[in-house]
């Protein structure tokens, strides 16, 4: 049979954010594939290098709008790290409880893409409508739904009041008896199970060869979690479960992502039971002494890294985000190859891609083996040249 | 099927909106709105800005100068003060571009007099991009 080649987005039914595929099929199954990253590059960290540190958390919190808690906390413990700085053990709680939170709502999020993607609708709108507790929880917490703007240079910005704590505890109880359900539900209904088992493969060594991280490198048993390898903030004094399973195909990612958010549900309990009295911020200057640190932290879909340097300025020199996307982008061309067509989107799906997060850009010049970092006037004007020669009209923008 | 049959006698969890609008919690973060009386021009909401979305101007109409006070004494002919006069308190307006606004409320935190404020205020759609160019007096 011959073989046809065909380019899967950057416009494709697997999520809405843009990537592209180049799929070799044979007949309808799949014989090679391979990721075509760089459609969503929005210059995050050159931007972050014209801000100060403050304006800067709002700026990483917009690295992605799921894991925004994540970058963020983050990117604050390496600015904390450099200016020496020991935040109050409160304020280390209030951030794991917004931590746990954010991966309630950033798993039932995918569950109910997965439910969608499956073709299993009716648990996509269960899951959804239930997803609002968590939302509704977040925003008592931080006074928004999706940018919880909880962090700050030294700590957090909002107390947990002991109304808070009461409406917390209510809300958890309420989503842990449905996650539970959806547990049941997702190992014993015939519609998941048969669209996902034996879907997407990634074998346990090609996932530690490959890098990957989080639930998707969990799922193929690989017992990776900074919370538990490195524990960060308070969770050492946390006890939970590090959940994997070793089916390795999308069957085992959508029953560790389910079991994480019950284990989340337990650490927002232990969380709350905890909180020690105190204060919740402690006063950092602006200006943060020169230094580098590197952090690691435990984001909903796997292990994020960031890197400060700091030059004794109110600005950092320079920021660079690793997105946990990134490290399970080169998993999927493996997971593809050898399977059908019609399971595509939802194994493209099952890594829980976050394109945007990932898309970061370095000028290299091949023919004189040198690679060079661009300021931000120059990417701006590549960025209009770009647009002109697509033909944009740019006579009535008036550049500052 | 049990659990279908469960849902069946729910309440619709979506709600009619705009008749009947959602329940924010307390302390949301919405629309800033400001008190020019407080302000003292110091400006640093501006500097925390991440959006760059302030702009701490002064008003087109400044209040008097307070006049001379009445325990001033009259030494050859010219008023001598007992004490400097107080200057008068220079008025701020707030322009704020509600377009370029990411409702951090940083600006509000960081205010050392309280004049800026968060509101309930979400629903700042407008179809003409001028109108969310807001300017406080």
């Amino acid at each position: 049979m011959s073989k046809i080649s065909i380019p899967l987005g950057p416009q494709h039914p697997g999520l809405k954010e843009p990537i592209n595929f180049g799929l070799v099929l044979e007949g309808e199954q799949i014989d090679k594939a391979t990721v075509n990253l760089g459609y969503n590059h929005r210059g995050v960290e050159k931007a972050a290098e014209e801000r100060t540190y403050i304006q800067d958390i709002y700026l990483i919190e917009r690295v992605c709008g799921i894991c925004s808690h994540s970058h963020v906390t983050c990117y604050i413990t390496c600015v904390e790290e450099i200016a020496k700085a020991e935040i109050p053990e409160r304020a280390k709680a209030i951030r794991v409880l917004v931590g746990e939170l954010e991966r309630i709502h950033s798993h039932l999020l995918w569950l109910g893409i997965a439910a969608y993607e499956i073709g299993f609708d009716t648990l996509f709108m269960y899951v959804w409508r239930d997803r609002e507790h968590v939302l509704d929880c977040l925003e008592l917490v931080g006074g928004n739904r999706v940018h919880y703007s909880i962090n700050t240079l030294g700590g957090v910005r909002r107390d947990i009041t002991p109304e808070i704590k009461a409406e917390l505890l209510k809300r958890i109880d309420i989503l842990e008896a449905r996650t539970k359900y959806y547990t049941t539900l997702a190992t014993e209904e015939t519609t998941v199970l048969v669209r996902t088992q034996n879907v997407g493969m990634l074998p346990r060594d090609l996932a530690i060869k490959l890098g990957a991280c989080g639930p998707t490198a969990r799922a193929s048993g690989v017992a990776r979690d900074v919370r538990k390898d490195e524990p960060y903030l308070i969770y050492d004094k946390l006890d939970f479960k590090l959940i994997t399973h070793d089916t390795c195909d999308v069957f085992g990612r959508v029953v560790v992502r389910v079991l994480e958010t019950v284990e989340s549900c337990k650490i927002i309990r232990q969380v709350l039971n905890y909180l020690p009295e105190g204060p919740i911020s402690i006063k950092v200057p602006w200006k943060i002494p020169a230094g580098e640190a590197v952090n690691r932290y435990e984001a909903p879909r796997g292990e994020d890294i960031h890197y400060v340097k700091g030059n004794g300025t109110d600005k950092p020199e320079r920021v660079k985000v690793r997105a946990p996307t990134l490290a399970n982008y080169h998993a999927v061309p493996h997971m593809l190859e050898g399977g059908w067509l019609a399971d595509v989107p939802l194994v493209i799906a099952a890594i829980d891609p976050c394109m945007s997060c990932s898309d970061r850009a370095l000028i290299t010049d091949r023919a004189a083996a040198t690679s060079a970092v661009w300021s931000w006037e120059q990417m701006r004007r590549n960025g209009i040249e770009f647009y002109k020669r697509r033909g944009v009209d740019f006579s009535k923008v008036t550049l500052k | 099927m049990f659990e279908a049959l469960r849902q069946l006698f729910k309440q619709p969890a979506t709600s009619a909106y705009p008749f009947s609008k959602a329940k924010l919690q307390p302390k949301f973060r919405g629309r800033i709105d400001f008190e020019s009386a407080k302000c003292i021009g110091c400006k640093m909401c501006v500097r925390v800005c991440p959006a760059k979305a302030l702009e701490i101007v002064l008003s087109a109409d400044q209040p008097a100068a307070p006049a001379a006070s009445a325990g001033d004494t009259m030494q050859h002919g010219v008023p001598v003060q007992s004490q400097a006069p107080a200057p008068a308190k220079k008025k701020f307006d707030c322009v704020m571009h509600l377009d370029r606004c990411v409702y951090c409320a940083q600006c509000v935190e960081v205010c050392p007099k309280k004049a800026l404020i968060s509101t309930d205020d979400f629903e700042l759609a407008q179809l003409d991009r001028k109108v969310l160019r807001r300017h406080y007096k």
